[in-house]
């Protein structure tokens, strides 16, 4: 009996690893120039975890099968230095995992985290909010006009809360409900949430970043492929979660400059 | 066939005879005109209106190829070239005494939601009055009507996925206005107008007609969304419309 559980055991550890070496399910193709790193810590993580879940699945199953016939009476073996050496072991193999991981994803960190955007960097704020996203620009005058969370009105189109009586910065900002971006142009991008806790993700960009309430937060990426995709929440938020999406159209620099023009006369 | 029993014969026809006085003479009380009598008027917009904003609704993609060839706009002032402003409710509040100002109106209105957006965009009830919530969408909606909090009218919430059944439901009180938004497009604003009594809601050109006002002098309040109410005196007599015009300013 305890052959037949070692066998099924081998037999379900190479069935599971096979789809993932053949690589059947392959990410969608990366637009974005930080994303090789996000690519080789994410294969580097798969090759390390599949390791571990391959050679832990023979071990278990090599013991089975070599004690599968122990007899009543017969002695049990210990470990060498009991159950506390047998913890302390594992508890330093996993932390060594764990950190040589974070040591060789520090890279790709950085790059996104640690880096600031250049100097000229088009800057593109994005607010999130049950169940939406919207987006703005700053228009000619380079500036975001304030926020007045108490002018918040969406039967008025006013998802910002701007005050374009009062408040000059805020009269050429352009706010849209798709994300338009120039190819291989860097983006900084301006998060913050209205209500509560959200998620930008787009899959194409490698990007994903929970918006914190009360937080302002920052990103900067270069996409280099012109396209349509999809901006998703990933952060569960409510009953329209599921419908939380925006697009993100990537396009060419007289493609943006014209689409940038036509938002501009919407407003 | 001969008739074999005249008697029987003649019991059908006068049953028959019967039924039909019945069902001409229920016509009659339908068609007839109302003890009281009707205030008609239009509502005009003085003044540019306020910018009413395009919206984008790119996120849906099904309600934005409804309006790919005609992009729709915000909806908070709708006036006609003309000047004559739509979606405001006239209603009588003050000066109602009796079973005219408890009547329920038997004409059960439908809410709809398509193209996302709500049609008609300001409905006007009487307490108790049902109506129907339907999706004409191929999406899901989220009706989400906002009184008053602590209000005798209670919020409610309610998913309405594609195809799902209508929503039958009324309101108990009075409430001037009751904002409905939809939790899915933030777009999508509407207002349902609680009122006692009859009521009218101004079409395209601005027109509006009141029907079934018992003769009486009352206050006529006319509510606009966003230019706010106004209101005037006027006396109707039995069986002859009565006039009243009112002009809002624009911003």
């Amino acid at each position: 009996m305890g052959k037949i559980v070692a066998v099924t055991l081998v037999l379900i550890t190479i069935a599971s690893a096979v789809p993932i070496l053949a690589h059947k399910w392959v990410p969608p193709d990366d637009i974005s120039t930080h994303g090789y790193l996000i690519d080789e810590q994410m294969s580097d993580t798969m090759v390390e975890a599949g390791i571990c879940f391959v050679a832990a699945q023979m071990i278990l199953a090599a013991f089975i099968w070599m004690f599968s016939n122990r007899k009543p009476g017969d002695k049990i073996r210990n470990f060498p230095g009991g159950a506390m050496g047998l913890v302390i072991g594992a508890f330093v193999l996993v932390g060594l995992e764990v950190l040589a991981l974070g040591f060789f994803g520090s890279k790709a960190w950085a790059a996104i985290y640690f880096t600031p955007p250049s100097a000229d960097a088009l800057p593109v704020q994005v607010q999130a909010g049950q169940f939406a996203f919207y987006f703005r620009y700053q228009g000619p005058d380079g500036k975001f006009g304030p926020i007045h969370p108490d002018k918040i009105n969406e039967s008025t189109q006013n998802f910002y809360g701007l005050d374009m009586d009062d408040d000059p910065a805020s009269k050429d900002d352009i706010v849209t409900a798709e994300m338009g971006i120039p190819v291989n142009k860097e983006v900084r991008l301006l998060m913050h949430s209205k209500d509560l806790g959200h998620s930008f993700y787009v899959r194409e960009l490698r990007i994903q970043q929970d918006f914190v309430p009360g937080l302002d937060l920052q990103m900067h990426f270069t996409a280099t492929k012109v396209g349509r995709y999809e901006i998703v929440c990933t952060q569960l938020c409510g009953l329209g979660h599921y419908n939380m999406k925006a697009y993100l159209n990537v396009m060419s620099q007289p493609d943006y400059d014209a689409w940038i023009k036509q938002q501009a006369s919407m407003q | 066939m001969p008739s074999r029993n005249p008697n029987l014969v003649i019991t059908i026809f006068c049953v028959l005879l019967i039924a039909a006085a019945a069902i001409i003479s229920q016509r009659r009380v339908k068609a007839a005109p109302p003890s009281g009598g009707s205030i008609t008027g239009s509502i005009k917009l003085e003044g540019t209106p306020p910018h009413q904003r395009p919206i984008d609704m790119s996120k849906e993609p099904a309600c934005a190829a409804v309006h790919k060839a005609s992009p729709v706009t915000a909806e908070t002032v709708v006036a006609g070239a003309d000047g004559g402003l739509k979606n405001v409710v006239i209603y009588i509040s003050d000066g109602l005494t009796g079973s005219a100002a408890t009547e329920v109106s038997p004409e059960n209105p439908t809410w709809d939601q398509k193209g996302c957006q709500y049609i008609p965009h300001v409905m006007a009830l009487n307490p108790n009055e049902q109506f129907k919530v339907i999706n004409s969408d191929p999406t899901s909606h989220n009706i989400h009507p906002t009184p008053a909090p602590g209000g005798p009218n209670h919020e409610w919430n309610k998913s309405q996925p594609a195809g799902s059944p209508p929503i039958t439901t009324s309101w108990q009180a009075p409430e001037v206005a009751i904002h409905v938004k939809c939790n899915i497009h933030p777009w999508m604003s509407g207002y349902m107008v609680v009122v006692k009594g009859p009521y009218g809601v101004s079409g395209d050109k601005g027109s509006f007609k009141i029907e079934n006002v018992p003769p009486g002098s009352y206050t006529l309040t006319a509510w606009q969304e966003s230019l706010g109410t106004q209101t005037q005196k006027i006396t109707v007599a039995a069986g002859k419309p009565a006039t009243a015009n009112f002009t809002f300013k624009g911003k």
